[in-house]
């Protein structure tokens, strides 16, 4: 045993799947004790609702004007930033018009050069001034352009004030800094938030976490059944050997994922939480590892060994427990491995479907998906609250299989290479 | 040769432990049917050394399972003691079982390899009743049983099969039916996947177990040599079939099958040159 189990982390595809995988799940453990708190919480409400905020650091705008405690002050590198005003195509554009309309010359004058044009502009404009062929809505757009071009270099402070009695009216420089730290509220969202505003990575991680752990039920329950209907039906044989292979050739014909959905369709819409799913995942997907463990049974039960503990009188059940389920343990192992895979991606593909687990408490991968999608997530180039979901899963099952893989190399050395 | 036929002793008065009428076997695959053992008649005495011989694939493990109980007979009748045998239950299969033991061919798959060999010789006290013994004299009746066959128990225990030699490992199988004390062991091959100096020691100490618990065995082997070197008596099996049976010198030095001739001649002799065209 301890050999094997040394052996088994000699292999480098093994090792790389395990860290991988033991890697995501320590995150799924770790992150929610270092950041607690319901990760489905909206934690943030930008400027305008129900939309994907990319990924970011934001400072609530309350406290950045109420908590200013230190005042730095690059005052030199600010005005000079400041005074340099640039003009946008738009300006650029109607200032031209303004000109030309008014019959200022130009001659001479690099329309591209902001500083020459705006020398030129403050020179020759005038508020009341009519040009000819401009109208009202246009001189109006030339006014508002004029008081931006005045104002920007302008250093007024904002007021400030609170409904709270006890704090006065706060002047605030425009040229008022304080380091990201001070600000009382800051919210760093490295994956962005959802639609509903709620933090992606924090809904990510949580979803690992629901996600495994659908994972190992169905998982389990796969094995389980598929295990305990392969040994009877293998070791057994005759009549029931017969009954189980019926039922096992039921389901294997009928393909799983159909099931699926219509056992989950029929389950009802309140009824589907993650642990339902799991275990409707589970019950729909041991027929494979059925057949295969009866076949091994069936090549071990004439063996001598078990012969010989037929002959030492041994029960049924201890000659299965003993000389049967050792030499098939890693077989099932493997196929353990495989089944958690799959159920993670079934998972997945249902709730893609819609059919996944209906609930608003718990995040899984393939529901995060599910709203990305619901909310246009990809028609609108709100990468973040599906890519990070559709890598994670990638990441998962990638490492499960390689997992598989090495170990299939360790207890089947005809396949090394 | 002369030496062997003079121990050989004439059971035939000695009352019967296995019988067997018509016994049959055949193996269904699709529409194909394999008559494996095809209404054999047999009569095995108490204590007599009982060879089957036959070349591979004649069916004699397939009839040894069915001696053992691991098989069912397609048809026929197998008596025990005179009795039909009846192993319709599991107590009574037990029971059966701690009268019939067996030795099986291939001692590298014979143990479970997860078991220490410990378990293996436990296994046999608990089976012959003694579960409740104090530790002491259960060690005492491994270590002699490891004894009777030349391996030492203390250097055994704590190990697992797979670490011991072929040649050992059949020695510790005979030391498990040393253990069990069966009135009938069933020895189907036990010597073909063991090196010829090993196979001198165990079959040595196969006939030294016969002598000492007067036990029938069952020797199934395709070695006509070394049937005759051994037996009292001789089943010829060919196809399913007995061709020829009675005393070791009768059936070996007057064939009257030509399947026995067949077999006499194929085996090889050192100063003669080997006839192959029989092959």
């Amino acid at each position: 045993m301890k050999n094997t189990i040394r052996q088994v982390f000699h292999s480098p595809k093994f090792v790389i799947g395990f860290v991988i995988f033991f890697g995501i799940l320590l995150l799924s453990i770790i992150y929610p004790l270092v950041h607690p708190g319901d990760p489905l919480e909206s934690v943030f409400i930008g400027s305008d609702r129900g939309s994907f905020t990319p990924p970011g650091t934001y400072f609530s705008l309350y406290d950045a004007a109420s908590s200013f405690r230190t005042n730095l002050n690059p005052k030199s590198k600010t005005a000079a930033d400041r005074a340099t005003i640039s003009i946008s195509d738009e300006q650029r554009v109607r200032m031209i018009t303004w000109l030309t309309a008014m019959e200022v010359s130009l001659d001479g004058v690099d329309t591209t050069d902001d500083a020459a044009l705006l020398e030129i502009w403050k020179a020759n404009y005038d508020e009341s001034a009519k040009p000819k062929g401009m109208t009202k809505s246009e001189r109006n757009a030339c006014k508002r352009l004029n008081s931006d071009l005045n104002s920007s270099g302008k250093e007024s402070p904002l007021k400030v004030a609170s409904e709270d009695e006890s704090v006065k009216i706060k002047d605030i420089d425009p040229m008022n800094y304080v380091p990201v730290n001070q600000v009382r509220s800051v919210i760093r969202l490295p994956l962005g938030t959802d639609n509903f505003g709620r933090d992606v990575l924090k809904e990510l991680v949580s979803a690992i976490g629901t996600s495994l752990l659908i994972g190992l039920v169905a998982g389990v329950i796969a094995t389980l059944i598929g295990l305990v209907f392969g040994l009877l039906s293998g070791y057994v044989g005759g009549l029931v050997d017969d009954i189980i292979m019926f039922i096992t050739n039921i389901f294997t014909v009928i393909p799983s994922f159909i099931l699926l959905i219509l056992i989950n369709y029929s389950i009802g819409q309140e009824a589907r939480g993650a642990m339902v799913v799991a275990v409707v995942i589970g019950l729909t997907s041991w027929t494979w590892t059925t057949r295969s463990v009866r076949s091994q049974v069936i090549s071990l039960r004439n063996r001598d060994h078990v012969n010989l503990s037929k002959l030492s009188g041994h029960s049924l059940f201890r000659i299965v427990m003993t000389d049967i389920l050792p030499y098939i343990a890693s077989y099932v192992v493997m196929a353990f491995i495989l089944q958690i895979s799959s159920a993670i991606l079934s998972e997945a593909q249902l709730s893609l479907l819609g059919l996944g687990p209906s609930t608003t408490k718990t995040a899984t991968l393939g529901l995060m998906m599910n709203w990305a999608m619901l909310y246009s997530a990809h028609l609108g180039g709100s990468w973040w609250a599906y890519f990070p979901v559709i890598g994670v899963i990638a990441l998962i099952s990638f490492s499960l299989n390689l997992m598989n893989t090495g170990l299939d190399q360790v207890f089947n050395p005809t396949l090394r290479d | 040769m002369s030496e062997t036929t003079s121990t050989r002793r004439d059971f035939s008065k000695a009352p019967s432990c296995l019988k067997g009428v018509g016994v049959t076997r055949y193996f269904h695959t699709g529409k194909i049917t394999t008559k494996a053992v095809d209404h054999v008649d047999f009569d095995f005495h108490e204590g007599e050394l009982v060879s089957i011989v036959g070349e591979s694939g004649s069916g004699k493990t397939t009839l040894s399972k069915m001696l053992l109980g691991l098989l069912k007979e397609t048809d026929g009748q197998i008596y025990y003691q005179g009795k039909p045998r009846d192993i319709s239950s599991r107590a009574k299969l037990k029971e059966y079982w701690s009268g019939i033991q067996a030795i099986f061919q291939d001692p590298f798959s014979s143990f479970n390899t997860f078991n220490k060999i410990d378990t293996v010789l436990l296994d046999c006290i608990n089976m012959r009743g003694g579960k409740n013994l104090p530790k002491e004299k259960k060690n005492e009746m491994m270590t002699e049983a490891c004894s009777f066959v030349n391996l030492k128990f203390a250097e055994l225990t704590n190990k697992y099969p797979f670490e011991l030699s072929g040649g050992q490992m059949q020695r510790l199988m005979i030391a498990r039916i040393f253990l069990l004390k069966p009135k009938i062991l069933l020895a189907d091959e036990p010597t073909s996947m063991i090196d010829a100096c090993s196979r001198a020691t165990i079959l040595d100490m196969l006939l030294q177990l016969r002598d000492e618990i007067g036990m029938t065995v069952i020797f199934i082997t395709h070695d006509i040599g070394l049937a005759y070197y051994i037996s009292d008596s001789i089943y010829i099996m060919e196809h399913g079939k007995f061709v020829e049976s009675g005393g070791a010198d009768e059936v070996i030095l007057h064939p009257q099958a030509p399947y026995t001739k067949r077999l006499i001649s194929d085996v090889p002799k050192i100063h003669e040159v080997w006839d192959l065209s029989t092959v």
